[in-house]
């Protein structure tokens, strides 16, 4: 991946802005041109709730190449609270904890290196949300 | 359209072919296949690779296999799907015969994937997936894969025991099939206790990493007579995709281009799934063959654990699935994989199987994935 490939995702990556279309309401993320359920080209920027719920995941132990450092880590399917479904890592939680439909909130992280002049790529991961006995909330 | 037959299959065993080049595994392949058909004149070749630029930093590969069989001055082309580049390419060589405009056409699939690390190996194959919001989250297709298992284990209440059944069941038919990377029976201890890759996936879930070529010969269905009284017709086709990226998906426990690619399919051939004999699916991970066997219409929607473990897609059940071993165990090339597949149903349809011969197949099916059902693509085959 190079500089541009970077900068060009900061404001999905850093600030979750999705593609949004007042027509039929529907919600893109990442954000697209037209919309693929009533046709409409005309969407509008709209900002993701950082909050959700993990609706599956998994525990990565072989990692493509560029990843082998962070193995093993989490990554899951996450619902936020407007109904959008994004793929993220799954970070500050132990595996053995996690369970479908916890509670989850974005945060900033690194992550990735790519080589030793590369740039470090940073972007959303989720962390559980934890009740006041530090164990993941689970609402549902 | 015209009718389209398969003539001739050639197929090289899945293996760690470290002596082999991408040049010369392809070509004998195809000799392979030519020999089979009768050495007719060929008058246009297609090539299912996925990626040789990545596995062998090799691309423009049509005109230099073309050129190694001989065949530089008649039209080549490769034909890039992911993991269904194999089905890519006879869908596309089905149109040409079809169409009229090439009478004997060439189809194989290749690809070389062991000059690579496997760190290096999960990368490229994780290039099927969005490399902006999969791959780049740390997420390979085993994990994508894997976050399905879950869901499914956790809605229909299925332990990972269900999932080993399927994979030894397909050891076990690899252990009859002369082209398979693992010719050999396994325990359901052994298929239950791996090295995680993707938890819940573990290791002996998983498809291999291995090189392997495979090619067919097809022509006009009138003029196959002049070349073999075992004559196999292409009798329906069909390419589906759905969301690139998985999460935008409206249902994460089924392939919903399997469940379109078939349809078409079956419509096509004027057949239903009861109607299937033999069938070899996509089974690039043992969910992923659990979820082909619902979404091609062998069992209902949650119950294809079910039908694993009731026998009815053994060899000798209702409707026999992966009788080479699949792609678990016969092996998966990734662009050769839907030739292989095509290949093995030739021969299934022929009676020319062998010890892994299912009794009285008249009707069989491919289906051939790329991603986590990115696409599909089903053909079938008819017995003449
Ligand atoms: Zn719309």
């Amino acid at each position: 991946m190079s500089p541009s490939n970077l900068w060009r995702e900061i404001p999905q990556r850093y600030r979750l802005e999705a593609a949004f279309c007042p027509k039929c309401l529907t919600t893109y993320f990442p954000p697209r041109e037209l919309c693929t359920e009533c046709g409409s080209r005309e969407l509008e920027k709209k900002k993701l709730p950082t909050r959700g719920k993990l609706v599956t995941y998994t525990v990565i132990h072989t990692p493509p190449k560029g990843f082998e450092l962070y193995a093993p880590y989490i990554v899951g399917l996450i619902k936020l609270e407007d109904g959008t479904h994004l793929t993220a890592q799954i970070t500050d939680a132990d595996p053995d904890k996690l369970d479908l439909d916890v509670d989850v909130e974005a945060v900033i992280r690194k992550v990735k290196e790519n080589g030793r002049d590369g740039p470090i790529y940073y972007g959303y991961k989720f962390r559980p949300i934890l009740n006041a006995n530090g164990a993941p909330e689970r609402k549902c | 359209m015209r009718k389209v037959a398969v003539i001739g299959v050639g197929m090289i065993k899945v293996d760690h072919h470290w002596k082999e080049s991408i040049r010369s595994l392809f070509t004998k392949a195809a000799i392979n296949a030519l020999e089979d058909a009768g050495n007719p004149d060929i008058d246009a070749l297609y090539v299912g690779n996925m990626s040789a630029g990545q596995f062998n930093k090799q691309e423009n590969l049509a005109p230099m296999l073309a050129d190694a069989l001989g065949l530089e001055s008649k039209p080549s082309l490769r034909v890039e799907e992911g993991c269904s580049s194999g089905s890519a390419a006879l869908y596309m060589a089905l149109k040409d015969v079809a169409s009229g405009m090439h009478d004997f056409v060439l189809v194989g699939g290749v690809e070389k994937m062991m000059d690579t690390a496997t760190n290096d190996a999960t990368f490229i194959i994780s290039t099927v997936t969005d490399q902006e919001y999969e791959a780049f989250t740390g997420l390979s297709l085993a994990g994508i894969n894997a976050m399905v298992m879950r869901l499914y284990m956790n809605k229909f209440g299925v332990k990972r025991e269900s999932f080993a059944k399927f994979v030894v069941q397909m050891h076990e038919n690899a252990s009859k099939n002369p082209y398979a990377q693992f010719p050999f029976k396994i325990s359901l201890d052994k298929a239950l206790n791996s090295a995680p890759v993707a938890e819940p996936i573990h290791l002996m879930d998983c498809a291999p990493i291995g090189d392997g070529a495979a090619a067919l010969v097809i022509c006009p269905a009138e003029k196959a007579k002049d070349f073999t009284s075992d004559q196999v017709d292409i009798i329906g086709a069909w390419k589906a995709s759905d969301t690139f990226l998985f999460h935008m998906r409206k249902d994460f426990l089924s392939m919903k281009a399997t469940i379109e690619a078939s349809r078409n399919a079956y419509e096509m051939a004027n057949i239903t799934p009861e109607d299937v004999d033999v069938a070899e699916v996509h089974d690039s991970f043992s969910i992923a063959g659990i979820l082909a066997i619902e979404d091609l219409g062998f069992a209902r929607k949650g119950e294809g654990w079910i039908a694993v473990e009731e026998g009815l897609i053994s060899p000798d059940g209702e409707t026999p699935v992966n009788p080479s071993g699949g792609l678990k165990a016969r092996g998966h090339p990734i662009g050769a994989t839907g030739i292989y597949q095509a290949a093995e149903i030739v021969l299934q349809l022929r009676g020319d199987a062998g010890k892994r011969q299912v009794p009285d197949a008249r009707i069989g099916i491919t289906h051939n994935t790329s991603g986590f059902g990115t696409s599909a693509i089903v053909h079938v085959f008819k017995a003449e």
